[in-house]
């Protein structure tokens, strides 16, 4: 019942190898089938998003033995020369892969720390291998503690509250003025990459319309069409700046572009109603001034990155608290482990004496020829009371004594000590 | 008198305070669930104090300005406990619950005063009190709110967005939870007075309808109305609104303090 792990990630393998290694859900159920019907794993699963692949499961055997195994099923699977992806893959084995896992749905290990999307990837590879009958018992279990592990580390610590970009930094300033941005309106100005994350970032809020305008009409076209928003003339301040309550700036421009009288006058059409800008030009769009209206928030490049920079610290200030959830799931997983596999070993022990003391009767009592058929029975009874004595308690209490298990740490040695290879289960 | 209900409610007030400190400080939810559940089982326990004191003393809570200033601290309590529930926002808490701990306290630690009993019962007197009460404290959590808004927007406004800011409600919700109190205080005091009206236009003989409290009364329902009226409006909404907020809620202390022990015949503590 051991787990192996085999992968690659962003810290280990360049997004040219990246790719090719990557499982879209067909490969992931294909290779699921395979690996299992080709006796190297008998629980799989495999989690691939543009981060990571990487293939969990339960071996037949040790977990040491089969990873070359599950190395060259991966080199063959994806067409990938094994010295290329040699270097890249690394492998985890029992303790290792489940702290492993539980660091990966805590955002621990993602290249953004504690993002939030590789809980869903998690979960949704979870399913996906569940509902293909590919997991089993130590996976579902695993893996039911991976997502346990995520909610909580989201719940019970900041790791992944605070946003890491300007452009999500400015967008979450939004909502700490406006609340939710789905009745919110949005202007903005210039069409180039910034401003598209923005506009990304504000559609995936739902805001309610945006509008588009650059001094090329084309390329506002573009964005507007792209976002679902519209495309408004550039120069037509007093309309287009009635109605929007978040506006993003991002245009090359030697002078502001947005003067603080144009927006004193917006405003006072506008009922002073508040508005949030956000300034990502350099040199700046917007002038310093309008800062200073009624109801105007004006937030720059540098304002933003420093609150980026806070948050980043923010982040990893929660890196221990985080640890400490994952150290505890860790342990009560091993400790569920061992308890499955310590009960499976006395039963193994159990059955394996029941054999034994048949042969062992018969061959002592053969001598014993005054014994009567009754005392021969009576004997018989006795030895199996004795033994289910000796071992039905340390069952029961196994069962029952968690510090019990904890302590009991190499059950392979106790296994190797009572039984036989042959006889382990 | 037994202090067993009083002290469980400071204790839980003390906890609810502790958890929404916690809450504010490192946004864990738990805490600030702990928080509303402490909160809860105080105002059980605040209830069952005060219901203890009145019985103790065989009067109503309002009777003295200590137990005005309990019952006071209760509704504060139950409005807030409202508004969290109705704006799911905990983030309030940690301001809010000083001021409830604080009338608890000072009302629980002082000696009672032995007083004659009023000259005014009844359900519609008691009504009018209770009403007038609810429509303070509501007043008294609109006024939090409005700090807090200013508080934030200052914040905001100077770009020192510090771990604070990303834990208390956006703007905008301060605002509307501000004005849901005054809502709640507004439709209180109107209810209140025109029962307190009632009431006095049915003691037996001659009654004065020209005590100062009826004017400063009408005087802050009109305030608050016209703070209702203006925060709704696009060029008041926010930072103005806010401070009209805590200029009415001065009217309000006023009223409660200068009005009540100096110039108000009918009116003491409430």
């Amino acid at each position: 019942m051991e787990i192996v792990l085999v992968g690659l990630n962003h810290r280990t393998a360049p997004v040219e190898v990246r790719e090719r290694v990557s499982f879209t859900a067909e490969q992931a159920q294909r290779a699921a089938e395979e690996l299992r019907a080709r006796g190297i794993l008998e629980e799989t699963l495999v989690l691939s998003t543009c981060n990571r692949s990487e293939v969990y499961g339960v071996p037949p055997e040790s977990s040491h033995e089969c990873a070359p195994g599950l190395s060259t099923f991966l080199s063959e699977f994806h067409s990938v020369r094994p010295d290329i992806l040699g270097v890249s893959l690394y492998h985890h084995y029992d303790r290792e892969a489940v702290r492993h896992l539980f660091r990966v749905a805590a955002g621990l290990d993602s290249m953004l720390l504690g993002e939030a999307e590789i809980l869903g990837q998690v979960r949704e590879a979870y399913k996906f291998a569940h509902e293909q009958g590919a997991t089993g018992p130590v996976l579902n279990r695993l893996f039911q503690g991976a997502l346990e592990v995520g909610k909580r580390v989201r719940t019970e610590t900041e790791l992944g509250t605070r946003p890491m970009s300007v452009a999500s930094a400015g967008v979450k300033l939004a909502e700490r003025i406006f609340g939710k941005l789905s009745d919110r309106k949005a202007l903005v100005l210039g069409a180039g990459t910034i401003s598209e994350q923005v506009v990304s970032q504000l559609r995936d809020r739902g805001i309610a319309q945006l509008q588009v305008m650059n001094r090329s009409r084309e390329r506002a076209d573009d964005l507007a069409n792209q976002f679902g928003g519209k495309m408004v003339g550039w120069g037509e301040w007093d309309t287009a700046l009635q109605s929007p309550d978040v506006v993003v700036s991002s245009v090359s421009a030697e002078e502001p572009v947005l003067r603080r009288d144009i927006v004193q006058r917006a405003m006072a059409a506008r009922g002073n109603r508040a508005l949030f800008l956000m300034d990502l030009g350099v040199p700046r769009n917007i002038d310093p001034g309008v800062g200073e209206l009624y109801n105007v928030y004006v937030y720059n490049t540098d304002d933003l990155s420093e609150i980026v920079q806070q948050n980043r610290n923010a982040r990893e200030s929660e890196i221990p608290k985080a640890r400490g959830i994952v150290d505890e799931h860790v342990s009560k997983f091993l400790s569920w482990q061992a308890s499955v596999e310590l009960v499976g070993l006395v039963d193994a022990l159990r059955t394996k004496m029941r054999e034994e003391r048949a042969a062992f009767i018969r061959s002592r009592m053969e001598p014993m020829k005054h014994l009567t058929e009754t005392d021969r029975a009576h004997v018989e009874k006795l030895m199996d009371e004795m033994l289910e004595k000796l071992l039905l308690e340390p069952a029961e209490r196994l069962r029952g004594e968690k510090e019990l298990r904890r302590k009991i740490q190499n059950v392979e040695a106790l296994r190797d000590l009572f039984l036989s290879n042959r006889e382990k289960p | 008198m037994n202090h067993l209900f009083p002290i469980l409610t400071a204790l839980a007030y003390l906890l609810s305070f502790g958890m929404y400190v916690r809450f504010l400080g490192a946004g864990n939810k738990l805490t600030g669930r702990l928080g509303t559940l402490f909160l809860g089982l105080g105002l059980i326990t605040h209830y069952f104090a005060l219901w203890e004191r009145s019985r103790g003393l065989h009067t109503v809570p309002y009777h003295d300005l200590y137990g005005s200033m309990s019952l006071f601290g209760w509704l504060l309590a139950l409005t807030y406990l409202g508004l969290e529930l109705y704006h799911r926002q905990r983030s309030v808490g940690a301001f809010v619950l000083p001021f409830i701990l604080v009338f608890f306290l000072a009302a629980h630690l002082a000696p009672a005063d032995r007083l004659s009993p009023p000259a005014v019962h009844g359900v519609i007197f008691a009504l009018h009190v209770t009403l007038s009460i609810l429509a303070y404290a509501a007043f008294a959590l609109s006024f939090v709110l409005s700090l807090i808004f200013l508080g934030e927007e200052r914040l905001l406004r100077s770009h020192k967005v510090g771990d604070v800011v990303w834990r208390l409600p956006p703007l905008e919700l301060l605002d509307q939870m501000s004005r849901s109190s005054v809502l709640v205080g507004l439709i209180s005091i109107a209810i209140g007075t025109a029962l307190g009206f009632v009431s006095v236009d049915r003691l037996p003989g001659q009654n004065s309808f020209y005590d100062p409290k009826y004017v400063i009364t009408l005087l802050v329902l009109a305030l608050y109305a016209l703070y209702f009226r203006l925060a709704g409006s696009a060029a008041w909404r926010g930072a103005r609104a806010s401070k009209l907020c805590i200029f009415n809620f001065a009217i309000v202390v006023l009223s409660f303090t200068v009005v009540n022990l100096y110039l108000s015949h009918s009116h003491r503590y409430f």
